[in-house]
């Protein structure tokens, strides 16, 4: 009888010794990636996988020792789509942490579904504000940035140069609303009107008409995506381009520039990164994008190899693994890896303190026409909502 | 300066109403005729669009582009006519509905699949750019006013082929009695396929008279397919003289709800509340003329028995 016994209490020992080992490397490391990859939008959600992608080749598709597997999943811009997509990641595909998501509508649906699962979440795009302040989470990550902070930057850039009488135009939606307040948060000069088109408006020929005949010294537009297409070429074509200097943000970049061409130059825009921005990271994921799919990247894939990058840092410091949340949000919170960006630092709502610069359009490139880094405006800038964020570290 | 800005603002309504025309009259056409629903009008758009980018690029000439655009445009609305829709015909209209939906999906990925999704570059050539005065003080670009042109011009030719011609009699008296006409020894299917084909290549020339103004991108042709229907039931389905009526009220009306509604509320209740009241009713306004046009006249203000 006693034998039995002993050796019941000998397995019972391993047993408990095997689960108290402390954090091994996992047997694989699975990210699950989310984007657009249908409709007009997805060509954002290409620059993504790709940049992805090319993170992963520079990482010899390992993280810490340990293989990678990323699976891409396709929220088609719709929020319902995008958690039912993120909920298949995490019960079918048990994704260990997830990435991507463009759109702040469909960020606020899926981050509570991930962090109710125990997983972390790191943004590669949405910059939706309640996450940055009452809504923040501590498995939640971005490595781009709060919307309002590059409508601020331009709002800044403007007000210092003293410039006057600017005719505002945004699309008449949420992110539209967001923008135009960023902008005027820092922007104190007059302005001539505001005026909100219908989101997913072709033809503005009208409401340049009108803006001409007001006379503004410049104009601030916020157009994404086809709509910045349009704005900007019928801005081009209704000879304004020369008269009265266009500023906007997230119209003009790498996405619509092929399709742009001349009728982009001169335009200014304001971002935290660009194409030629003098950061080895950058040169090098920049470099190596053109040289894989050849094209240039935009932000929105600079900002995803970022995720995939600082993942990977996760990781490394936690041995190969990422079972342990805890030890994995202590390391994200350290941001030790080389940003595409530069060294940088996370806020306490896990937001980037980091610059933004003025860009402009100018001739040259492979599009004919490409973006120029012309002053930084911003040193490690805060967004505007971390003081409404209770988290502690 | 304020009449200045009220014709040029007449002339962008008339202008957007051109392009809703060439859409129009070919859908209207063939609602009306071969009574079928064409969802996938707005997809003969794209087509129009992309084959001109691609036939401009390839000769390298504009007017040869142009052309070699449409004929490709033709060419595949009577293929689509003979491989998809014919056998559409005799079927219900949500049929129809679902059969040309899955025609936008199967059009929209193979742009995608061919061109990428990411918008294509379209250039003017020089002898298109530039601005004309029409009356003094105003300056208005040359394309656009081409485009004013051609559309007046299209539609012109189109009422001279329905109603002075042989092929427009055989159109209209297959729209009538589609079983007399054939019993009178008269191809119908043939016209039916030559009918759509020309509606599609009208729905191209919108699309490639848009490429150089809008994003010439895969869905482009969703974004105006929803007011092309709001013209035809204002204009009455099947007739080619509603769908320019209508095309034109739609346009102007949408034109100068954007440009004038909001300044003209500020007059009448307090700013702030012009501001938010402003837009929203300057996007709803050609949605709330049709409402109207169908508590009044349900058949829409000229519905095709009479013309």
């Amino acid at each position: 009888m006693r034998t039995p016994v002993r050796l019941l209490a000998a397995a019972v020992a391993a047993a408990s010794l095997a689960f108290a080992l402390p954090a091994t490397a996992q047997q694989k490391i699975k990210i699950g990636f989310i984007t657009t990859l249908s409709g007009p939008a997805g060509i954002i959600g290409k620059h993504m996988k790709d940049s992805v992608e090319l993170a992963l080749d520079h990482l010899g598709n390992r993280m810490g020792g340990v293989p990678v597997e990323v699976i891409f999943g396709d929220d088609q811009f719709k929020t319902d789509v995008g958690v039912q997509v993120a909920e298949e990641m995490l019960k079918k595909h048990q994704v260990d942490i997830m990435s991507g998501i463009i759109w702040s509508n469909v960020m606020m649906a899926v981050v509570p579904v991930v962090t109710s699962a125990g997983k972390i979440m790191v943004g590669t795009n949405a910059g939706a504000s309640p996450l940055a302040g009452k809504a923040c989470h501590e498995q939640y990550f971005s490595t781009s940035w709060n919307n309002d902070q590059t409508p601020e930057a331009m709002g800044k850039y403007m007000q210092e140069q003293g410039i006057n009488d600017v005719y505002v135009l945004a699309p008449n939606y949420q992110a539209g609303k967001d923008m135009v307040a960023g902008f005027k948060r820092y922007f104190k000069g007059r302005i001539v009107e505001e005026i909100f088109t219908t989101p997913g408006q072709q033809d503005y020929q009208a409401e340049i008409t009108q803006l001409r005949a007001k006379g503004p010294k410049a104009a601030f537009v916020f157009y994404p995506g086809g709509m910045g297409v349009q704005f900007v070429r019928q801005y081009f074509q209704a000879g304004l381009r020369e008269r009265i200097p266009l500023y906007s943000v997230f119209t003009v970049d790498e996405t619509t520039l092929p399709a742009l061409k001349e009728s982009a130059i001169g335009q200014w825009e304001a971002k935290f990164w660009s194409p030629d921005l003098k950061v080895p990271a950058s040169e090098k994921y920049v470099a190596y994008f053109r040289k894989k799919f050849g094209y240039t990247p935009a932000f929105y894939g600079a900002q995803s190899y970022d995720g995939m990058m600082l993942i990977d840092s996760a990781v490394r410091a936690n041995k190969g693994s990422l079972k342990d949340t805890k030890a994995v949000i202590a390391a994200m919170r350290k941001a030790n890896y080389d940003s595409i960006r530069g060294p940088f630092k996370f806020n306490v709502n896990h937001h980037p303190i980091q610059d933004f610069y003025l860009l402009q359009a100018v001739k040259g490139g492979p599009d004919g026409a490409q973006m120029e880094i012309k002053r930084k405006v911003f040193e490690k800038h805060k967004d505007s909502y971390y003081q409404d964020c209770p988290m502690k570290w | 300066m304020t009449a200045v800005l009220v014709f040029e603002q007449l002339l962008n309504g008339l202008q957007f109403g051109v392009m809703l025309f060439l859409m129009a009259a070919g859908l209207t056409l063939v609602f009306g005729i071969m009574n079928l629903v064409n969802l996938a009008h707005g997809s003969l758009y794209m087509v129009g669009a992309y084959l001109t980018v691609a036939a401009v690029q390839w000769t390298g000439s504009y007017p040869l582009g142009v052309l070699l655009g449409l004929l490709g445009t033709l060419l595949v609305g009577m293929l689509v006519e003979v491989i998809a829709l014919r056998t559409l015909y005799e079927r219900d209209h949500l049929d129809q509905v679902l059969a040309t939906f899955g025609l936008i999906l199967f059009f929209n990925e193979l742009i995608a699949i061919v061109w990428g999704r990411a918008a294509l570059y379209t250039a003017l050539p020089s002898y298109l750019q530039g601005h004309i005065e029409i009356i003094p003080g105003s300056i208005y670009p040359l394309y656009r006013a081409v485009v004013i042109g051609v559309g007046l011009l299209v539609g012109a030719v189109l009422w001279y082929v329905v109603v002075k011609t042989r092929l427009g009699m055989l159109i209209r008296a297959g729209a009538s009695n589609r079983t007399m006409v054939a019993a009178l020894g008269v191809n119908i299917r043939l016209l039916y396929t030559v009918v759509f084909g020309f509606g599609a290549a009208l729905a191209g020339l919108a699309g490639l008279m848009a490429g150089p103004i809008y994003a010439v991108q895969p869905g482009m042709g969703e974004l105006i397919l929803i007011q092309v229907f709001v013209v035809i039931v204002i204009g009455g389905i099947g007739s080619i003289r509603g769908a320019l009526v209508g095309a034109l009220v739609v346009g102007i009306v949408d034109t100068l709800g954007r440009a004038f509604l909001k300044p003209l509320l500020g007059h009448f209740i307090s700013p702030p509340a012009a501001e938010a009241a402003g837009p929203a009713l300057a996007s709803m306004l050609i949605y709330l003329l049709m409402a109207l046009v169908l508590a009044v006249r349900p058949e829409g203000l000229f519905p095709a028995k009479s013309g």
